[in-house]
Order: structure tokens, then C-alpha cells, then sequence
């Protein structure tokens, strides 16, 4: 495979020819944070987060799904870069009803780190405050639109891994939900496996076990890399 | 040395983050060198002051009172702080916003969940009106410094506290913004 030599930050990099810009940016040791990124299924750039400047380009790309090219000059982290992240981050505050104090996932929520690591200490934006739904039929997980941030995680592990395709997103943008089968409570979608791919992939508290209460969500997402590895590489590495 | 002026101020909130300002422990006794307490929960005082030169302002603002006392405390203090997840964010007081008015709230909470004596509290002049929807303090007054958390940490408000006594303004920043 054909090598592509490109500089992220101003430190020269190599990459193969099929990774992107964020595969090769983190085989580099440089982080450009994601929110629905998920390792082993196909990348859909739908947070933003990872934008990047590319000299030469005006537009931000999403690192996420941008190829690597041959000379290409790569910055991840400028004053422009942090200023949109944290504008993404209070619109995706601002979007839901995310309460960090009552929430299963604090603590060891993707969203609450990023917001620490990009400086929000408040949302400028006007708490749109929606009314959302709790979805508790299922037997073992529940599943809260409140802290639903759209990264599709869920879904793409449950189409691309487990291969069950319960999980969908209904409705146009702002109206935009998660749903099971066909707009269904979770507990009657025939289709799910109860494998509980989903539950290990949410970054926030939007999936979680039943009976789990506030902070007390972990979830051991390398479970689901290591099932990838294992089923295209025929490599089981714990 | 003049002390400077300090209030707190307790809106919506459950008190927690006043809780947590007594947590500073033996840091209060030094404090008390560099800072005058003027108005607070914990002292008798009834009038908020004039010239006050730090307010740290807990809670949301959910009725007609913390609307006044907002607008009063900005007109009459040089630093207003955001204090705690109410105050920054509405946290679990604004709670009730994705629900509906504050009619049907009030209704929810006090005539078809009593067990005896339903009645909704109302005493214009005493019982201050709900506000429709809870909002974040900097929603209604310019707020200079955030200090998130439910509650903040003891060591939280320190920090702050000392970045304001030193160089008079303030910004915390990683793991010192965490909500929740």
C-alpha cells in the first residue's frame, strides 16, 4: 500500500493512503476530539468536532471522514478550531436536557469531558428545553431522549456489528429521535438482540442498564473493537 | 486594608452550594481577614447593600422575586458569580421547563398529587409568583465568572475565590468546570 506523507500541527506524518486524516492525526499521537466517532464502524462525521483546517481549503473538513493526501497541511487545534468546538458543544447543550447532577452517565460522560476540555463553564445559547421521552419496556436497558445527542452510534453498531437493524433515526433535524423497528417501544421491537452494543456505545446517558442510578453508567467500549478485530482480522486481542 | 464586600445569594437552588461554602473549613477563617460578609443566608441582614464588590448568586431564577433580586444585586455589586449547576445551567430546577406553565406545574404538584388539603399557595406580596420557565442566571443579568457544580467542590470555590482576591477576575478551566 502507497505511503501519503502529510504534516498535522507542523510535525511530518505518514500514513497509508486509505486512512483519514483522524486515523493517521492519532497513529501520530496528536488527539482531535470526536463525539460520534465510534472505533469499528463506519465513520459519518455527524458532530462536527473533529474539524480541521487544511491549507488551501476554506471549508473545515471533519477529520473523521477526509482521506489523507500527499503534501497536505493539516491544523487541528487553532483559536478558530476551539472557538466552533465549543459553540457545538453548547448548541448540543442547549439542544436536549442534559442535567449532569441527575444524570446516569456523570462522571463518565463524552460530552461532559469535552465540555471541561474546551472550557465551557456555561451555555451561551437559550436552553431549548424539549420534552422528551423515557423508554423503560425494554427488560434490560432503557433508553432517555433527554440526553440524546444524535451521534447514531448506537445505530451503526447495531446495523454494522450485531446486524440486527432495530435501532433508526426518525424525523428531520431538530425533531430528529432515536427509535426501535418501527417507532415501536424498545421492549416490543422484535428485531433486537438484547445484545446491548448500543448500551456500550452511547457517550452519554442516553443508553443505559435498568437499575442503573446517577454515576453509576461505565461501560467497557473496547468490547466492541475487540469483537471487530476479531471478526476482520481473525485476531483476538483482548 | 479595607476588607472587600462580599454577599451570597441563595435563588432557586436547594442550598447545597452554601453547604459547600461552609466545607472550606479553616480557609473561611482566612477569608474572613480579606472579606466582609454584607449580605448572605447566613447572616441577618434584610437589604441587600449597596457597593458590594463580589456576589456569589446560587440557584436559578424561577419566580418574580429572584427576577428583582437579580436585577438589584447587578445594579449594586462590581462581581456577579455564577454559583453552582442552578445558577450556571437551571440544573435540576429547571427541570420542570420541558413540562409545561407554571400554572399546570403548580396544579401537578400541590391539587392532584395531595393526599389532604389541596390548595395552590397563593399570598400576593408574600408567596412570589412562578416564573413560566426557569432560567439560567446570565439569562437575566450580565454574569462575569462561572463556577459550575452540584454543588461545587469545597476546594472549587477556593480557587476561584483566590483568583478573584488576587488579580480580581477569574476563569477556572478542565476538570474545575465539571458539571454535575
Amino acid at each position: 500500500m502507497a505511503a501519503k506523507t502529510l504534516t498535522i500541527d507542523g510535525q511530518m506524518v505518514s500514513a497509508e493512503e486509505q486512512q483519514t486524516v483522524l486515523e493517521a492525526a492519532r497513529d501520530a499521537g496528536i488527539r482531535i476530539p470526536t463525539l460520534c466517532h465510534q472505533e469499528g464502524v463506519m465513520a459519518i462525521g455527524a458532530c462536527r468536532l473533529c474539524l480541521v483546517e487544511v491549507a488551501g481549503i476554506t471549508k473545515l473538513l471533519p477529520a473523521c471522514v477526509t482521506k489523507v493526501q500527499e503534501g497536505m497541511d493539516v491544523k487541528t487545534n487553532t483559536e478558530r478550531l476551539q472557538k466552533y468546538r465549543r459553540m457545538i458543544l453548547e448548541l448540543l447543550f442547549a439542544e436536549r436536557n442534559h442535567v449532569c447532577a441527575v444524570c446516569v452517565s456523570n462522571g463518565n460522560c463524552e460530552l461532559q469531558s469535552l465540555a471541561m476540555e474546551h472550557g465551557m463553564d456555561h451555555v451561551r445559547y437559550d436552553y431549548r428545553c424539549p420534552k422528551c421521552g423515557v423508554d423503560l419496556t425494554h427488560r434490560l436497558f432503557g433508553a432517555d431522549d433527554n440526553r440524546c445527542v444524535l451521534c447514531g452510534r448506537c445505530m451503526r453498531v447495531c446495523w454494522y456489528i450485531e446486524g440486527a437493524g432495530t435501532k433508526n433515526v426518525s424525523g428531520r433535524g431538530v425533531n430528529s429521535s432515536i427509535i426501535n423497528d418501527l417507532h415501536q417501544p424498545w421492549g416490543a421491537a422484535e428485531s433486537c438482540t438484547s445484545c446491548g452494543k448500543c448500551v456500550l456505545s452511547c457517550p452519554t446517558g442516553a443508553l443505559f442498564y435498568q437499575g442503573a442510578t446517577v454515576g453509576e453508567m461505565t461501560r467497557d467500549r473496547s468490547k466492541l473493537e475487540f469483537i471487530v478485530t476479531a471478526r476482520e482480522k481473525k485476531q483476538w486481542i483482548a | 486594608m479595607d476588607r472587600l464586600r462580599v454577599a451570597t445569594v441563595w435563588l432557586g437552588g436547594c442550598s447545597g452550594c452554601h453547604m459547600s461554602f461552609l466545607d472550606l473549613d479553616e480557609f473561611l477563617i482566612d477569608l474572613a481577614q480579606k472579606v466582609e460578609i454584607v449580605f448572605s443566608p447566613v447572616i441577618d441582614v434584610k437589604e441587600y447593600p449597596e457597593n458590594v464588590d463580589l456576589v456569589l448568586v446560587e440557584g436559578a431564577v424561577c419566580n418574580e422575586d429572584h427576577l428583582e433580586v437579580a436585577r438589584r444585586l447587578r445594579e449594586r455589586t462590581n462581581v456577579v458569580v455564577s454559583f453552582g449547576d442552578c445558577a450556571v445551567t437551571g440544573n435540576v430546577t429547571a427541570m420542570r421547563n420541558p413540562l409545561c406553565s407554571a400554572d399546570c406545574v403548580l396544579k401537578r404538584a400541590y391539587l392532584e398529587t395531595a393526599d389532604v388539603n389541596p390548595q395552590i399557595p397563593r399570598e400576593p406580596g408574600i408567596v412570589p409568583p412562578l416564573l413560566d420557565r426557569v432560567m439560567p442566571l446570565h439569562e437575566v443579568i450580565p454574569v462575569d465568572c462561572y463556577l459550575p457544580g452540584c454543588p461545587p467542590p469545597a476546594d472549587r470555590i477556593k480557587a476561584l475565590l483566590m483568583q478573584l482576591l488576587t488579580t480580581g477576575s477569574a476563569r477556572l478551566v478542565g476538570a474545575q468546570i465539571k458539571f454535575g
